[in-house]
């Protein structure tokens, strides 16, 4: 948890009322409002990434040892992407929809108008600490609100690089960020914000909606799970090990919201399974992984003692088959593999979040649907590798989870005409690309009518033929119509 | 009686486990029973209406069952189009992959709906719910006795009784339910009782929509043609009075008015409410009741308030014993008065007289979101100037209550006035999660997805991501040089 230095002030719930009255004396204004400042803001963020590309790979490597390549890819690549999509896109975005119109309000022409928010709150997460960030915050100022940004304490160098380069780059009358812990995010979430999105866990995430809940504001929760994988053996093994690896420890080594949790397989293929885990993991990461430049660190040694406590579990250390080397020091855990863990270990009770990646056999890969639903909870992702066309059917009809991939873990995140969000325990509402903007949108209904084609139907005194002229038109039928207002 | 509550619910979410609601026709088989029960029951549901609100039974067609016909044909005609997945385009670089969003229901649902459009607002969300293939429970309003009995009473023998379910009772069985788990809440009434609702769905971080309410306004621009005059007039006549008797969360609140124009206005309304209601408006049987004491003697507060009483200009007449308020008009009732602080939720209008109508737009701005802003006008102006600078539900041009019938346009609150829409296809979504579905080939892979890391690779990856095909054409040929350097040691 950071500290705060001396010096600087106590953002209380005096501070946070100054702040959203400031916002929204700047949203009231229309500046956020206007196409010119929303562009000037991205192409600002897109030069502070430019600028200080090196600075946002340190802050990473502070508070996570992140490998420079996924935080130039999975950071700061995809956040450039969100920019110069929103860029590409606002404008078709921004536009009107024209819906149709029908009998029941002839003759009118209507219209759904994109409008922002207003005042919106972003709190996000340490695992992705620049990403999850900005991302949010993209789609944010893309519909034109005005935003406060809470990063996470718990990745504090990058908390505070995101403090000083907001302040450095974008609109500080628009767009600002508040650091600190429970306290500071307490007195945030006392304010009354026209939404709130809000990256992290459950636990939290109640406390978020409850709090949202006595000012009517709308929330968007992107939460985790546990993502099962499937594995079936008419595979190929290589290529999907690989992606299994990517998805998991190549993706800040487990602790990511997607990342695959835990594998089913077939009790006959196990084994292969494993041989093939160890050979490419052995590829990835060397003989040492503890000592691999290409692997995150466990965030702080909380969660380093809570992953341990996962593998130390009586009767769970004898499933490691591979893995389990661990440097406290370091807060580094080596990729481990459980074979056959019981289904109510803690491990398989709770999100892992870690470099630990228990396999449960079933006789049948049929079988693996009803693990999945056993354990309860619908996780953010769930996956599935198999060349069967009736077992990728059965997996889509019957895995209800955010998102689903088939053959391939993770990917589906990057795909910006998919929305991103979860489900039940994993959350609700979703972003990327237009979700992004439409998240952050009031999309208004405006009807048009004229004054002419007016009907004394709809008005008092009533009688029996204006109704049966009423069933009329309400059911469409041109006949009924017709005999009705030949009242017969 | 609460452990039944319990054990019942639980069933119903094996029932819900068990696949009995995804088929289609099992859906299709709902609605079409919902459709029979709506013309069957045609008569007891107009009676019923009648006995709960004195409604008319041309009112009760109009406002309530005829709209839900329209609803439940709509469903039937578009399900199989709902229940498609579409496919989400993919840049070139994921080849050979496919995407798709495929809806499935949310699970187990809970629709709470309020006393003034009993049959509508339960309804017009179960139609939605089943159509997205959903168990439902639902909890009508106790104020309003006779539909929710004969709700309770004749759903079972049309519907699904495993899967949709109906619970009568007061605050007390709401509470009880709202401990249960949901996989989604639907609420339609009061701010006060949608933040008890959120806060109880926050505990299980159930997703909501809230259908509330708020003060909608209607600005009323001096029209120079006298028959845009009698149409708009005639058109806040008929929405304010004429459904539910002002008790709708899409009534018109109050008038804006310019004061040069005021005068005019309130004559035309009161001649207007003389044709269609009659001199004796209570005798025209067309003005529905007071829902119940309670409310009637708010509203007779609203108007026997001292500072309020002598702005009445036409009705003002209340009879408590038969919950009877007259169409009442008052000109300029003190902006700090409740009349003018409230959502007034009965039938009487204040008119507010403005120096320019272009006034109307700060004088909303300054108040919560509403479900609906009305503004008749022809000025081109203060139209854009309405919907691009005052914000709400919806906007309607030149009439009022009529977006409520539209089944293309989402309808649905902001800020205050709620969180959500519905109606037509936006109800099918409001009950469906629209799941991601991405698929790819064991064929092509990109050898540069994995580590050991080097600037080769970053430099790939950065082209692919940016869909710079020409850039990874020349890095893996060799003829693009990596820009990047490693910063780290």
């Amino acid at each position: 948890m950071g500290s705060q230095p001396e010096d600087k002030a106590v953002f209380d719930t005096e501070s946070g009322k100054e702040m959203v009255k400031e916002l929204r004396a700047s949203f009231v204004a229309g500046k956020t409002k206007s196409y010119e400042w929303k562009v000037s803001q991205l192409k600002a963020m897109l030069k502070m990434m430019e600028e200080n590309e090196a600075q946002i790979i340190f802050a990473l490597r502070d508070d996570l040892s992140k490998p420079e390549l996924e935080s130039s890819i999975y950071e700061i690549g995809m956040l450039k992407n969100s920019c110069r999509l929103a860029l590409k896109e606002m404008k078709h975005w921004m536009k009107p929809e024209k819906a149709k119109t029908s009998l029941t309000t002839f003759p009118s022409t209507a219209e759904i108008v994109s409008e922002p928010l207003g005042v919106v709150l972003v709190i996000s997460a340490w695992n992705y600490p620049f990403l999850l960030s900005l991302d949010p915050v993209v789609g944010a100022i893309a519909a034109g609100n005005a935003i406060v940004l809470k990063p996470s304490e718990l990745a504090p160098a990058t908390s505070s690089l995101l403090a000083k380069l907001i302040a450095d780059y974008l609109d500080g009358s628009c767009i600002k960020v508040v650091e600190g812990a429970v306290p500071e995010t307490t007195a945030l979430l006392e304010q009354k914000w026209d939404k709130i999105f809000y990256t992290g866990n459950g636990r939290v995430a109640r406390i978020v909606m409850a709090a949202a809940a006595k000012h009517l504001t709308p929330v968007v929760l992107e939460l985790g799970g546990k993502s099962p994988v499937i594995v079936d053996s008419d595979i190929d093994l290589k290529v999907a090990t690989r992606r299994i690896i990517a998805g998991k420890w190549g993706c800040n080594n487990g602790q990511a919201c997607i990342s695959p949790d835990y594998i089913i397989t077939t009790k006959d293929y196990a084994v292969k399974l494993v041989d093939s885990f160890k050979c490419e993991l052995e590829k990835f990461y060397g003989k040492n992984p503890l000592e691999s430049k290409d692997l995150s660190r466990i965030v702080n040694s909380n969660h380093f003692d809570r992953l341990l406590k996962l593998l130390d579990e009586d009767k769970i250390s004898s499933k490691i088959v591979h893995g389990g080397e661990r440097d406290e020091t370091n807060l580094k855990i080596a990729p481990t593999i459980l074979l056959d863990v019981p289904k109510n270990s803690l491990i398989m009770k709770e999100e892992i979040f870690g470099p630990l990646l228990p396999i449960i056999m079933v006789d049948k890969l049929e079988g693996s649907f009803d693990v999945i639903k056993s354990l309860g909870g619908k996780p953010l992702a769930a996956y599935l590798f198999t060349n069967k066309t009736k077992l990728k059917a059965k997996f889509v009809a019957e895995v209800s989870a955010g998102g689903l991939v088939v053959n391939d873990t993770t990917v589906h995140l990057a795909e910006h005409n998919l929305p991103f969000g979860g489900v039940g325990d994993s959350g609700m509402g979703s972003y990327h690309g237009k979700f992004s903007f439409d998240a952050f949108s009031h999309k208004k209904a405006v009807l048009y009518r004229s004054f002419g084609g007016d009907s004394s139907l709809r008005y008092p005194p009533y009688t029996r033929g204006k109704l049966r002229l009423l069933q009329a038109l309400l059911s469409g039928s041109v006949l009924r119509i017709i005999r009705a207002l030949l009242g017969c | 009686m609460e452990k039944d509550l319990g054990r019942e619910i639980m069933e119903m979410r094996e029932c819900y486990r068990n696949g009995n609601t995804k088929p289609m026709s099992w859906r299709r088989s709902q609605l079409q029973a919902l459709r029979s029960f709506l013309q069957d029951y045609e008569v007891p549901i107009f009676r019923a209406l009648n006995l709960d609100l004195g409604k008319h039974y041309v009112e009760a067609f109009r406002d309530e069952v005829g709209l839900l016909k329209k609803s439940v044909n709509l469903a039937l005609n578009d399900l199989k189009r709902w229940m498609t997945s579409t496919g989400a385009k993919l840049p070139i670089i994921a080849l050979l992959s496919s995407a798709e969003l495929v809806p499935e229901p949310l699970g187990l649902v809970l629709v709470i709906s309020p006393w003034n459009f009993p049959l509508g607002l339960s309804l017009e969300p179960l139609i939605g719910a089943i159509a997205a293939g959903n168990a439902v429970v639902l909890k009508p309003s106790e104020l309003a006795p006779a539909c929710s009995s004969l709700l309770a009473n004749t759903l079972p023998k049309y519907l699904d009784n495993q899967a949709i379910k109906v619970f009568e009772g007061g605050p007390a069985v709401g509470q009880q339910l709202l401990q249960q788990k949901w996989d989604k809440i639907f609420f339609t009434g009061s701010a006060k009782v949608g933040r008890i609702v959120m806060s109880e769905a926050a505990k299980n971080l159930t997703p909501v929509t809230l259908e509330l309410g708020e003060k909608c306004p209607a600005v009323l621009d001096s029209l120079s043609w006298s028959f845009d005059k009698e149409v708009a007039i005639k058109r806040i006549i008929g929405a304010k009075y004429g459904s539910c008797a002002g008790q709708a969360c899409i009534s018109i609140d109050y008038v804006l008015v310019e004061k040069s124009f005021s005068s005019t206005v309130v004559d035309m309304m009161k001649a207007m409410i003389k044709t269609m209601y009659g001199d004796n408006p209570r005798e025209s049987h067309s003005v529905a009741r007071i829902i119940n004491k309670h409310h009637f003697l708010r509203l007779k507060n609203l108007i026997t308030d001292p500072n309020v009483k002598d702005c009445i200009v036409f009705g003002g007449s209340m009879d408590e014993d038969n919950l009877y308020i007259e169409p009442t008009i008052l000109v300029n009732p003190p902006l700090e008065s409740a009349i003018m602080t409230e959502e007034i939720f009965g039938p009487l209008l204040p008119i507010i007289t403005l120096d320019k109508i272009e006034d109307s737009i700060d004088f909303i701005k300054k108040r919560p979101k509403p479900l609906a802003v009305y503004a008749f006008t022809k000025n081109e102006d203060l139209r854009k100037r309405m919907v691009s600078e005052t914000s709400s539900g919806s906007v309607v041009f030149n009439d009022a209550i009529v977006q409520f019938a539209a089944d293309t346009i989402p309808f649905g609150g902001i800020g205050e006035s709620g969180m959500g829409k519905y109606h037509g296809k936006f109800t099918f979504d409001t009950f469906t999660h629209y799941k991601a579905v991405a698929r790819r080939s064991f064929f092509t892979d990109f050898w540069y997805r994995f580590p050991p890391w080097n600037n080769h690779k970053l430099e790939l990856l950065e082209d692919s991501y940016n869909f710079d095909y020409f850039g990874l054409l020349l890095v893996i040929l060799g003829l693009k040089r990596s820009r990047k350097t490693f910063h780290v040691n």
